[in-house]
């Protein structure tokens, strides 16, 4: 039988892989065999993500909410590697504000950078993807997609917002051997849950039955599984990774 | 050299999976061929490869039969 977990000779886009969760998913995926495109903001950040690599990829500054310049990056891999077999959207930001307080510019960003950069990317990706019958695509939402949060309406908005979009286009394409899904992690110990404060943390565990934060790995093992050949039949669905906190 | 008109059948014989004597001029990709959507988007863009041609959207929407197939790439070609 092949190997269920073999992803050797692959190639795959990450996007926000500077930190985080983005860089423990190209750091699990390089670990398996996969050259990894990984993205961030900015040209120090590309410069840090090849450091991390080291030879099996490289990282690429790429404006998330610009077409051109993800027009570009894909061109980019097509030219150099000649194909892409794993998108992995994981960029996002927060701006979190009461809707009552919350600017356009606040809901507009969180929108554009976490929402419509995926439909960019994802559409970028299709006609290659399509010619030849294979391609995975995993979405990074959040646990509050589901259940919602205050102050972060533009966000909660965006991430369930992947999770429609991933079933919408996994019906459309799943008969071209190409599957969608979304893993939504919950509270994980990265710089954007560094910002809580320790009162906030202390109200979030007593919600998380599994009384801790995640760790980046545990949501990168979730994404490398999705993209695996073992994961061939599972499409449009979403992982929750989130140590009891919401059972959906 | 085949012709046009060859070269665009055999593309929809292949993209389709349908028997040649089916892709008759007149036929439509959608009701005569078993085409669904998806299948025409990708014979779209089969067709701008076997021609190195880009086909705008609203110009493929009308792409709906053999025929109409043939007619567009004759006229957009430089043979």
């Amino acid at each position: 039988m092949t190997d269920l977990m073999n992803l050797t000779g692959q190639v795959a886009l990450v996007t926000g892989a500077s930190r985080g969760i983005g860089k423990a998913i190209a750091q699990q995926l390089v670990a398996r065999g996969v050259t990894v495109i990984g993205t961030a903001t900015t040209a120090s950040g590309a410069e840090a993500i090849s450091a991390y690599l080291g030879e099996q990829g490289e990282g690429y500054a790429l404006n998330v909410t610009d077409p051109d310049s993800i027009t570009a990056v894909l061109q980019y891999i097509d030219e150099k590697y000649g194909q892409l077999d794993i998108l992995v959207n994981n960029a996002g930001i927060t701006r979190d504000n009461l809707l009552m307080r919350m600017k356009d510019d606040e809901w507009n960003s969180v929108m554009d950078t976490n929402l419509t950069s995926v439909y960019r990317l994802c559409k970028g990706v299709m006609r290659g993807m399509m010619k030849r019958r294979q391609g995975r695509i995993i979405n990074i939402s959040s646990v509050v997609g589901t259940t919602g949060n205050p102050g972060q309406t533009n966000y909660c908005a965006a991430k369930a917002g992947l999770v429609g979009f991933t079933k919408a286009l996994a019906k459309e394409i799943a008969a071209r051997g190409i599957t969608v899904n979304c893993v939504a992690p919950g509270f994980i110990d990265t710089d954007m849950t560094k910002a809580l404060t320790d009162d906030q943390k202390q109200a979030i565990f007593t919600n998380i039955p599994a009384a801790r934060l995640g760790q980046p790995e545990e949501i990168a093992a979730a994404v490398v599984f999705l993209a695996s050949p073992g994961a061939a039949y599972i499409t449009g669905e979403t992982i929750h990774v989130n140590g009891g906190m919401a059972m959906v | 050299m085949s012709t046009i008109e060859e070269r665009v059948k055999k593309i929809i014989v292949e993209q389709l999976g349908v028997k040649e004597e089916e892709v008759k001029p007149e036929a439509s990709f959608e009701n005569d061929l078993g085409a669904d959507s998806l299948d025409i988007v990708e014979l779209v863009m089969a067709l701008e490869e076997e021609f190195d041609t880009e086909i705008p959207d609203e110009e493929a929407e009308k792409i709906r039969t053999v025929e109409a197939a043939i007619e567009y790439v004759k006229s957009h070609s430089g043979e």
